[in-house]
């Protein structure tokens, strides 16, 4: 309210009151006191927006500093916990492949040579003598041919087994997505609480049932000890309740 | 025999599916969830379900109480495959009936074991 019509309204409240007009008066300062009512109600209002937001931004910190003090080391420990098993399910791979290759190879390299001999025999070109020799080395072939491709199909089966990794690896990196979304959540806000621009919530990605505690990581998930470690866990505590 | 392999990796139902051929089961179908899988057993001719716990849209578990519920599939049985290890956990898929309970990460002798034992209980 301005100084201009604080005065103008007091110089009418005083002529309301010198000409005995009672009810001028009262309307006068009922309009006076319906000033200073809004005006307190407006102050009321900035400090109870000041006041909201103000918990708004403790809450908040305290959200960040639950994510900053738990679940960040978390998320850290569990994406060295996927580098590590990456790196082990690589490792299997590639020593099965480098134990299969020379197998493979020699098992390549004796049929070449056998084929040879056995087309010179096709060919007539083969003298007896040499083709008693041929006939034990294709036995000999055979046994060498059926140990190679067992080791080939046990190799191959470990490889299989290796990319089980994968299944383990991205159910523990979908919650690393889920946390880091939520932390990116909590600065928008941050930000958007103090006053800056910012674009506003991110698009949501699939979200991670947080029921479930999923793959255990050691270290991080097994803190409480009521985690199977081993499929004999498994199975003892099974048997153990009568299943 | 007609194996349901249900998993949402599809790394996890590729190894699993590569596992029963080796052991003699070549007649297998595949799902990515619970939520797919259930009409596919509803449909029926379906011998042996082998499922994931963790899937966005129903969980192996439910899975697992839904077939347990349908008086046509009560009988059916079911190996879990999961990463899920807390012993609440297992406790909970075997009072809710599962045959076979196996943890990833896992061995073919395992898978093998498991599933051998599960068909002996149901001859013998």
């Amino acid at each position: 309210m301005s100084q201009e019509t604080r005065l103008a309204l007091a110089k009418d409240l005083v002529k309301a009151l010198e000409d005995d007009n009672e009810t001028k008066a009262d309307e006068i300062l009922d309009e006076i006191a319906g000033l200073r009512e809004s005006q307190l109600f407006q102050e009321i209002g900035k400090l109870t927006r000041q006041l909201h937001d103000t918990l708004g931004s403790f809450e908040i910190d305290a959200k960040v500093a639950k994510l900053t003090e738990n679940d960040i080391p978390d998320a850290k420990d569990r994406l060295q916990y996927v580098m590590t098993m990456t790196e082990e399910a690589a490792d299997k791979t590639l020593t099965a492949v480098e134990r299969l290759l020379p197998v493979s190879e020699q098992l390549t390299q004796q049929t070449e040579e056998l084929a040879l001999q056995w087309g010179r025999f096709l060919d007539k070109e083969l003298p007896y003598e040499e083709f008693r020799v041929m006939s034990k080395q294709i036995t000999q072939h055979f046994m060498h041919a059926q140990k190679g491709l067992s080791q080939i199909q046990s190799g191959l089966n470990e490889i299989l087994m290796a990319q089980g990794f994968q299944d383990l690896t991205g159910q523990i990196i979908r919650r690393v997505i889920d946390l880091v979304q939520d932390l990116e959540l909590s600065m928008v806000d941050l930000i958007r609480l103090s006053g800056g621009k910012s674009k506003g919530k991110p698009a949501g990605t699939e979200t991670v049932d947080e029921k479930l505690p999923g793959p255990a990581v050691p270290g991080v998930d097994d803190k409480k000890g009521d985690v199977a470690h081993s499929q004999d866990d498994v199975d003892d505590l099974l048997s153990s309740l009568g299943f | 025999m007609k194996i349901l392999v249900v998993d949402d990796f599809s790394t996890m139902r590729r190894i699993v599916k590569n596992l029963l051929r080796d052991l003699g089961f070549t007649n297998t179908v595949e799902a990515d969830d619970g939520k797919t899988a259930l009409p596919i057993l509803e449909k029926g001719g379906i011998d042996f379900l082998v499922t994931d716990w963790n899937m966005p849209g129903m969980t192996g578990i439910d899975l697992l109480k839904a077939v347990r519920a349908n008086p046509d599939l009560a009988n059916l049985p079911v190996l879990m495959v999961t990463a899920e290890a807390k012993r609440e956990q297992i406790i909970m898929a075997a009072q809710a009936g599962v045959n076979g309970y196996v943890i990833k990460p896992f061995t073919a002798a395992t898978l093998k074991e498991k599933i051998e034992k599960i068909f002996e209980r149901i001859d013998g």
